[in-house]
């Protein structure tokens, strides 16, 4: 089989929908829809996130995200960005749902504007009540692997810890908590946030996480539809590479030639 | 002189006035919006897009008119 067949055939799923891009894209930040668009449709990803937002009411012609990004052929996931508590992220989730008609949501409950790191209590207390309510989940979290065991317990569809704090193109901080929650992880594992450029994103896939989310990475790219292509590739060579499997690690040379026959 | 009635509501945070027994489906297309592009909550309850029609607005109605916009 070739890679380029390899790569298709692979898919991973969350909440019963399949998917072959493990890239998920954000949509703001961008110069115009027009760049948007394009960026999206260079990445090759499946799913998009946007953020649920008061109509402009004195100029309800504006342009609308649906009529550059079509929600029947991309699916849009419906964030919580910009809410502090779990009753805000939750209200804002119900206003998605029936906006959108479909359950499967990004849940993020920020703890502060400085680090907009996620407050994990109210970010599990609103997932069980999300759950409750027949919410499909897929959360940001911390990089922490006894926070995603108990998100994944209280019903989250995808724990999504981040690599570094949201748009601070950081890269991933802690190799070590994401690998161990991709091996305590019964659900898939996304790293979302914190992604700078490609080989971020490549490490991300070959830690064994089954998808990357990114936003500014992309959108605040010199040329965002380059990026976006950049992004697409080293997520399909991170994953080619973990499931490759890689060499071990030595501390010193070995050499590639044999020594044999050596004149 | 002749005056209808109105009532006073809050539509995404400004003070409207608009007439007694508005429906929202009616009130949507006064605005312009696409009824199928957007969700409404009245008073911290979504009101199902199949009720648009029928669902009259009453005085202190605090009414959040939301879509989709660009986010990560």
């Amino acid at each position: 089989m070739t890679a380029q067949q390899d790569i298709r055939a692979d898919t991973w799923s969350v909440a019963g929908r399949t998917f072959s891009s493990r890239l998920i894209v954000g949509t703001g930040k961008y110069k115009s829809l027009e760049e948007n668009a394009a960026a999206v449709e260079a990445s090759g990803a499946e799913i998009v996130t946007v953020a649920v937002r008061r109509v402009n009411i004195s100029d309800p012609n504006q342009p609308m995200l649906t009529d550059f990004i079509d929600p029947k052929k991309i699916t849009y996931l419906p964030n919580t960005a910009g809410c502090f508590t779990a009753e805000d992220a939750i209200r804002t989730l119900r206003l998605a749902r029936e906006a959108g008609g479909w359950n499967l949501v990004k849940l993020e409950v920020l703890g502060e504007a400085k680090t907009l790191y996620p407050d994990m209590r109210e970010t599990l207390r609103a997932t069980e009540i999300l759950v409750k309510e027949g919410f499909e989940p897929m959360v940001y979290c911390v990089d922490d692997p006894i926070a995603a065991k108990q998100l994944e317990e209280a019903g989250a569809v995808a724990v999504m810890p981040l690599g570094a704090p949201i748009g601070s193109g950081l890269g991933i901080q802690n190799f070590v908590t994401i690998r161990l929650i991709v091996e305590g992880a019964g659900v898939p594992v996304l790293v979302d946030a914190g992604v700078g450029t490609a080989s971020d994103a490549a490490q991300a896939l070959e830690l064994g996480c089954d998808g990357v989310l990114m936003n500014t990475a992309i959108a605040e790219a010199k040329d965002p539809v380059l990026m976006a292509r950049a992004m697409r590739a080293a997520v399909e060579a991170g994953r080619l590479a973990y499931l490759a499997g890689r060499m071990q690690k030595r501390r010193y040379a070995d050499p590639s030639s044999p020594l044999a026959g050596l004149i | 002189m002749e005056l209808k009635e109105s009532v006073a509501i809050h539509v995404n945070g400004d003070e409207r006035h608009v007439t007694v027994g508005l429906t929202l489906a009616e009130m949507l297309r006064e605005l312009g919006l696409d009824a199928r592009k957007v969700a409404v909550e009245r008073n911290l309850e979504i009101v199902p897009r199949g009720t648009f029609a029928e669902v009259q607005v009453e005085e202190g109605d605090r009414l959040e008119i939301v879509h989709f916009v660009g986010g990560g």
